[in-house]
């Protein structure tokens, strides 16, 4: 099994801490199934449009977004060898809440020097899903969201001024958790969100990881996506917690085939 | 913040999205600092064709940085023979010829891995909105009324 970075140095007031979730995403993300098929996605002597003139395959960038702890984006920086058999990958995350950002950083860059992996992180960015993001510019999605069903969601126009607060107080630090969380109307206001921007989002060769409890329906989500058409697919590829728990997570993973 | 990170970055606003202007972002009264990353060849033989060059040279030359050549370099350009004495060689005489990064892959680490903006601003060229970076992360955060 592959060693679970730290992030010792997080404050779990106001960022949300690695949970059942998380692991469920490294575990997944590390299984020999999907390790399989990213390599075989991302294999350094791919030829086609993503190569360069000697035949190899572009570096992949991998994002994730709201990255909290940074956990699961460290975790593939430091075992992308074993993840996707070449160790040329670029990482980049974002957050909406700027304190995760900062941690996000070190908890990357520390796994990173740990691990020497030759790997090359970029930054954490402070925004709002993948807003800032170039269009498809990027090869791997993860996104573990807010899934929990929740009255509503915080508000995000209140979010600046809390964001920029060098301290906040409870009530602030109680607003920053909860982004991290709440997932509105069936836990799928957030996700929804960031499904339809997806397409524009992935390049052609991207995948997209995004976690999904059960009481997100995700058999349903599933056949929203299939419903894109153009040859999006989306497959169960990870689950936990069995049993009849309210909190039964899966990883679904988003995908188009090859030309 | 990375230089590199700016290859990926736009506008966060909706309606710049199909503006051609809106990338690359024109960083502004930026505070850099440099800081030291290892060395890896091969990937930067492979980020090679992912990078806007023309973008790219944009931004250094408002970044006030020494300018990028004007094509994209060679792979062969990366890397350059060079001779070195053999390991274990008493003598000194024996020379073994070894491949290391050129000048080119060494400015182009330089510029694209080990440069950043620590303060300053990134301004979109189509709605001229204003990102601020801090602490080498830049705020992408928009204003409720240009959501």
């Amino acid at each position: 099994m592959l060693p679970t970075p730290s992030t010792s140095h997080v404050c779990f007031d106001r960022i949300y801490e690695p949970a059942e979730d998380s692991f469920l995403l490294l575990d997944t993300l590390s299984s020999a199934s999907e390790t399989s098929f990213l390599k075989e996605r991302f294999s350094a002597q791919a030829d086609g449009q993503d190569s360069n003139a000697s035949g190899s395959s572009c570096t992949p960038l991998v994002l994730e977004i709201g990255v909290g702890s940074g956990v699961v984006l460290a975790f593939v920086a430091a075992n992308a060898k074993t993840i996707f058999g070449r160790d040329d990958v670029l990482t980049l995350g974002t957050d909406i809440n700027s304190f995760a950002c900062q941690a996000a950083s070190s908890t990357v860059q520390n796994a990173i020097n740990e691990t020497k992996s030759s790997t090359t992180f970029l930054d954490i960015v402070n925004g709002d899903l993948a807003s800032s993001l170039h269009p498809h510019s990027i090869d791997v999605l993860i996104f573990n969201p807010p899934y929990v069903p929740t009255p509503c969601v915080p508000s995000l126009p209140l979010h600046p001024n809390i964001n920029s607060k060098p301290t906040p107080t409870f009530e602030e630090e109680s607003h920053l958790l909860a982004l991290s969380y709440a997932g509105g109307a069936e836990g799928m206001e957030v996700t929804n969100r960031m499904l339809v921007q997806v397409p524009q989002t992935v390049s052609r060769r991207g995948v997209a990881y995004v976690l999904l409890c059960a009481q997100n329906k995700p058999e349903q989500v599933k056949e929203r996506i299939r419903d894109w058409g153009e040859g999006w697919k989306a497959e169960t590829v990870g689950s936990s917690g069995k049993q009849a728990g309210w909190e039964r997570l899966q990883i679904v993973r988003i995908w188009r085939d090859g030309e | 913040m990375k230089i590199l990170t700016l290859n990926f970055l736009t506008c966060a606003r909706k309606l710049c999205k199909s503006s051609n202007t809106a990338f690359p972002l024109h960083p502004q009264d930026a505070e850099l600092e440099i800081v030291e990353q290892d060395m890896n060849v091969e990937f930067l033989r492979n980020i090679l064709p992912r990078l806007m060059w023309e973008e790219l040279s944009g931004v250094v030359g408002e970044l006030g940085l020494p300018a990028l050549p004007p094509t994209v370099p060679t792979l062969e350009s990366l890397t350059e023979k060079k001779l070195k004495a053999a390991e274990n060689d008493p003598t000194g005489m024996n020379v073994v010829e070894v491949e290391v990064p050129s000048q080119v892959a060494l400015d182009l680490h330089r510029l694209l891995l080990e440069t950043c903006v620590k303060e300053g601003k990134l301004v979109c060229g189509s709605c001229g909105h204003e990102y601020q970076v801090r602490e080498g992360i830049a705020n992408f955060l928009l204003p409720g009324h240009l959501v």
